[in-house]
């Protein structure tokens, strides 16, 4: 077998909002071939059209349970960090780990969420060092700290995020948005490469 | 009050205690975690990967990141799946020579490359490479650049692992196993942390 190349996509070589596309490097299976089963997994029906996901759908039971924890982590408000709040830890991680398309989904969410335009393009240019306030500092170094392999998540990151207003129950929800986003960056950075949408 | 799952335990939360029940409040990330974690080690069909592979790599993944609890969780599934003494040896020894910080690694060539941090390429002594055999060998390779410089993947890289044997859904289950373990363990560290100053 051999892997899928792509010679002809100039990969995206800077972080942005922009909407990218993503190509993969292994044969996802057709939209036509999907069996019941990898439909199912796929969870919103619309994500058949998208590589990335029916790649994944090689292993549903994998793809559905991670599809069901995403969304909750992120869009389950009943309790909790705000949406933008959220969406910042996944850019952050994505940023610091280097995942330029899901940096760029989730700068975008971030953005829409916050209506912090400006600071979410800081942080994609400057990178994780930049200066946002610090309540938004505070849930990024919690968020790099973190992807740190090993972990350097400590105390006094709990101890900053407290003085900067979370509670228990938000500051869960840091550690399951930015802890999540080192499953996603790690599947989207080795499976595929981004290219620049409509190229 | 829910029972308790594997980030649970990872993170010595017990039932009914303040984490947990913030945990509760979110059973449907609390379910697909533990979800995700029986689709990866306890699945109905293990497809391409043995058992045995599955616990190795966790085993790996888990020393790597130098998190005492889950290593010796997962080195205990390992053991369940009676591996050979010298295999058991060889992966821990891979696992000493493995360790070292991350994220690093470089960026597409362009603005990002000044951000581009050097870090070791790790190899599979040769001494261990016949006891681990070959898919082993290729998968532990992919697993640590996945762990600690996952934005040095390529097309390359799952074009070695194809070469030693493994198939394009074997890839995804390999890939999702490292995934998921970079969220479980710092989901349970993170809560193992915060639960210090949780009264």
């Amino acid at each position: 077998m051999i892997v899928i190349l792509h010679p002809d996509n100039h990969e995206p070589v800077a972080f942005t909002q922009a909407m990218l596309d993503w190509l993969p490097w292994l044969e996802p299976p057709a939209e036509a071939t999907l069996t019941e089963r990898q439909r199912a997994s796929l969870v919103d029906a619309a994500r058949s059209k998208s590589a990335y996901f029916r790649l994944l759908a090689r292993e549903p039971d994998i793809l559905e349970a991670r599809t069901r924890a995403d969304k909750d982590i992120f869009f389950n408000t009943s309790s909790g960090l705000p949406r933008a709040e959220r969406e910042l830890a996944a850019a952050a991680t994505s940023r610091h780990n280097g995942c330029i398309y899901c940096a760029s989904v989730h700068a975008r969410h971030a953005t829409t969420f916050s209506k912090r335009a400006e600071d979410v393009r800081r942080l994609l240019e400057e990178g994780v060092g930049a200066d946002l306030g610090e309540r938004w500092n505070a849930i990024v170094a919690a968020s790099v700290a973190l992807a740190a392999t090993p972990i350097a998540f400590g105390e006094a990151h709990v101890a900053r995020l407290r003085a900067a207003g979370l509670d228990d129950a938000e500051i869960v929800d840091v550690i399951h948005g930015a802890a999540f986003f080192n499953w996603a960056n790690r599947l989207m950075l080795s499976l595929g490469e981004p290219a620049s949408a409509g190229a | 009050m829910s029972e308790r799952d594997v980030i649970d335990l990872l993170a010595g939360l017990a039932p009914g205690s303040p984490l947990a029940a913030i945990r509760d409040r979110k059973p449907v990330t609390r379910q697909n975690a533990q979800a995700s974690y029986r689709a990866l080690f306890e699945p109905a069909d293990l497809g391409d990967v043995s058992a045995q592979e599955r616990f190795a790599v966790a085993t790996f993944v888990a020393g790597l990141h130098a998190e005492e609890e889950a290593a010796a969780f997962y080195a205990d599934g390992l053991a369940s799946t009676e591996p050979d003494a010298a295999f058991v040896v060889a992966l821990s020894a891979e696992v000493v020579r493995g360790r070292t910080v991350g994220p690093y690694g470089a960026y597409p060539v362009g603005p990002l490359s000044r951000e581009d941090v050097d870090g070791p390429v790790y190899y599979v002594a040769e001494a261990h490479r016949a006891v681990l055999g070959t898919r082993m060998t290729a998968a532990l390779v992919h697993v640590h650049m996945l762990v600690f410089h996952p934005r040095d993947s390529s097309a390359a890289a799952l074009q070695a692992l194809l070469d030693a044997g493994w198939s394009n859904t074997g890839i995804v289950t390999l890939s999702q196993l490292v995934a998921f373990l970079a969220f479980q363990i710092r989901a349970a560290a993170g809560l193992r942390i915060l639960s210090r100053s949780v009264s």
